[in-house]
């Protein structure tokens, strides 16, 4: 029997804006909000609690963004806090480093996955290392948001999930919310760390609505939690995923299989604290990515786990990944993408060990 | 091509035998020579000779195995000291590698920059604390978008283009004729116009990246490239210090007065190798260098001081300043201590991360495990 501690089905609680006005005179305390806005509210609250903190990236101003992410914060903090760019990711991430050396908090817009790329120097060998190579005596607090993944049915460079380059480089934190509310406080708490954090936002995920609960969470910012209580076997992922683990579970509970399901939350550092007491009660782990398989963070869990909790391990940890391939054409994606059969197909296969 | 050296663009103002022969294209420069006193003249040409005698001490220790690698600056010394005596106190400065007098000039201890060559820190001095010098960047051009961030975030600040030109900031940064060609300083170049940055780009074309020439970056004179992204750009005679500081002086100061920035490209040349690890000999035509040494920019400045009439003593004074510091350096660069192995974890992130952690202590048991090892 599966016991649900926090259900990704949202609840609705209030119609209010995405945003509470700052006007009101008494702010909803919680709302019914898709990730995009729920992230909006938390770009929002983090400009105003810090003067320091800049929006920088392509179409990001009047547009807000090709996914309306951060829709009303031009026209609400100006030009000067809200930065649309030349259209140059490298040169985004390279100024954005010389605002942060000269105390700016910047939170720079990559406008899709794919498009990450030609910021990879900027990121991987100048923004991660500032503060190393400086010997602690600067920080950089940037957060390089990059909408990713697939179920979008879109063109090439536009569904990939590239987290493993970032999370394979010292110096970064990458994480990746799952439903609207992780969202709205994780921006806030990404913005407010002092280390470069990659914040990967499932575009799949932006529009179904869940609900958001404003004000501080609490929660520390990598803490990975448990989405879905069971016995029998613990399935893992992050993002998107983690719908699909759900949904995955929901279908196993009815043939009487007990999954647990942990939301990662952050992939670098990866908080194996409920993933290791979770294996240690079923026995079983599978990893479920939309990212390729060969060398990613499914891989690194699988690792871990194995090195940790060997001995209460029933079977090898199993993933469930993107194939080795690139993207596919979006007619075919829904049979490069880990879909909730697929994982039941890996859960079979480890409970017949 | 000869239209183009007919009706050269080229700022200078000392003739290569160093008497005042300034170029058509100086004229406008000029009146900032005037801020030039005695004393300044003398201190351009001490900081040359005493950077040139320091390559050298530098080259000699990398030899004897007590640098990892050295990267002279032979022959760049006028665009180097005349570019970094236009900068003010309150502006940031942001080398590529090679910059060594411009560090000093601002403030740095060169033994802070062979700690980086002799491998015992990624970097290697605060920039806060010095002069406004950031660090070195081994990446081609990284550093060009950076000081173009840092020039927005003056402007964000307000702390430039107030019309005091005493407190207004500006950045300068350098880079080569090879990093010219990466992205990286072409999109600094979009963003400083896009945002009219309080910033130079202060380009040395010292005609070779390792063994590549100019030619194959560049089929146009680089300077002509500002013109196309928007900013004025000017070509300097780099082996000129006079020509190098009039010229940087004005545009620092229109940068910091919020007309913009603008692209300096000063022509000079790497007499030395790329780096220790080079063998320039492989594939530069001996001739080319020979008329080149013939430029050079410290005989020429010699020539003019004593045409001012600046006596023997001094020159003698600074040769042996010279070598005293080169002594000095010497004697300091085989005290550097190599740090403690707990630099490989400190300072990677700046909040607690626990893969680092753990990974720290293990390392910690692990030396401690061994026979007399430490904890």
């Amino acid at each position: 029997m599966s016991d649900t501690i926090v259900t990704e089905t949202p609840v609705l609680k209030s119609a209010a804006p995405a945003a509470p006005a700052a006007a009101s005179a008494a702010p909803a305390t919680s709302a019914n909000l898709p990730m995009a806005k729920a992230l909006n509210a938390g770009l929002r609250q983090a400009m105003l609690d810090n003067p320091k903190v800049l929006m920088m990236g392509e179409d990001i101003g009047p547009l807000g963004g090709v996914f309306r992410v951060t829709e009303g914060l031009h026209a609400e903090f100006g030009d000067k806090r809200v930065l649309d760019t030349p259209l140059a990711e490298s040169g985004i991430v390279g100024t954005a480093i010389g605002l942060a050396l000269r105390g700016y908090r910047p939170v720079c817009e990559i406008q899709f996955d794919g498009f990450v790329f030609p910021g990879f120097d900027q990121i991987t060998s100048q923004l991660s290392r500032m503060r190393n190579r400086h010997e602690g005596q600067v920080t950089m607090p940037v957060v390089i948001r990059i909408p990713y993944g697939g179920h979008i049915g879109s063109i090439e460079h536009h569904q990939e999930s590239p987290e493993a380059y970032f999370a394979h480089t010292p110096g970064l934190r990458v994480v990746s919310p799952s439903n609207p509310h992780d969202a709205y406080w994780m921006m806030q708490e990404a913005i407010a760390s002092d280390d470069p954090i990659i914040f990967f936002e499932p575009k799949s995920r932006y529009w179904p609505k869940g609900e958001v609960r404003f004000g501080a969470s609490g929660i520390p910012l990598h803490a990975s939690r448990v989405v879905r209580a069971g016995t029998d076997v613990t399935i893992v992922g992050h993002g998107a995923m983690v719908t699909v683990l759900v949904q995955a579970a929901e279908l196993a509970a009815v043939e009487g299989i007990s999954i647990e399901v942990v939301d990662l939350r952050s992939i670098s550092p990866i908080d194996y604290g409920p993933i290791l007491t979770s294996v240690e009660k079923t026995g079983h782990l599978v990893v479920a990515q939309e990212a390729y398989g060969f060398v990613s963070v499914g891989s690194e869990i699988a690792a871990t786990v194995t090195e940790r909790s060997f001995y209460h391990l029933e079977a090898p940890v199993l993933r469930v990944s993107g194939f080795d391939t690139p993207f596919p054409p979006a007619a075919v994606e829904t049979h490069f993408l880990p879909s909730p059969d697929r994982v039941l197909e890996a859960v079979d296969r480890s409970l017949a060990y | 091509m000869a239209a183009l050296e007919n009706d050269s663009p080229l700022v200078q103002v000392l003739s290569t035998s160093g008497l005042v022969e300034p170029s058509e294209a100086a004229a406008e420069f000029m009146p900032y020579l005037d801020r030039l006193t005695e004393d300044d003249l003398r201190r351009f040409y001490r900081d040359m000779v005493v950077v040139r005698r320091f390559d050298k001490e530098a080259a000699n220790l990398q030899r004897q195995g007590q640098l990892a690698l050295w990267v002279p600056s032979h022959g760049q010394e006028a665009a180097q000291v005349g570019s970094a005596y236009a900068t003010r106190p309150q502006d940031h400065v942001f080398p590529s590698y090679r910059e060594h007098v411009v560090g000093m000039i601002r403030g740095l201890d060169l033994v802070d920059i062979l700690r980086m060559l002799r491998g015992v820190t990624l970097g290697g001095w605060t920039p806060e604390e010095h002069g406004n010098f950031h660090l070195y960047t081994l990446v081609l051009a990284s550093q060009t978008l950076h000081a173009t961030g840092y020039a927005m975030g003056m402007q964000l600040d307000g702390t430039t283009a107030t019309g005091n030109p005493e407190t207004d900031e500006a950045v300068i940064v350098y880079y080569g004729d090879g990093a010219s060609s990466q992205g990286d300083a072409n999109e600094a170049l979009v963003f400083a116009a896009s945002y009219q940055t309080p910033q130079v780009f202060f380009l040395q074309n010292n005609h070779w990246a390792i063994s590549v020439p100019v030619t194959r970056q560049s089929r146009t004179p680089l300077y002509l490239r500002a013109g196309g992204f928007g900013m004025p750009g000017t070509q300097v005679d780099g082996n000129d210090v006079l020509a190098s500081y009039a010229v940087t002086a004005k545009h620092l100061d229109d940068a910091r007065a919020g007309k913009g920035p603008a692209l300096i490209e000063a022509m000079t040349y790497r007499v030395g190798a790329h780096t220790t690890a080079d063998d320039p000999t492989k594939y530069r035509d001996p001739e080319e260098l020979a008329a080149w040494v013939a430029k050079d920019p410290i005989v020429r400045f010699r020539a003019y001081l004593q045409g001012l009439g600046v006596e023997q003593d001094f020159l003698d004074s600074v040769d042996e300043e010279a070598e005293d510091h080169a002594a000095d350096v010497r004697r300091r660069a085989l005290e550097i201590r190599s740090p403690e192995r707990s630099v490989i974890f400190d300072n990677v992130y700046a909040e607690p991360h626990p893969l680092i952690q753990e990974q720290k202590a293990w390392l910690d048991r692990y030396e401690a495990s061994f026979e007399g090892g430490d904890a």
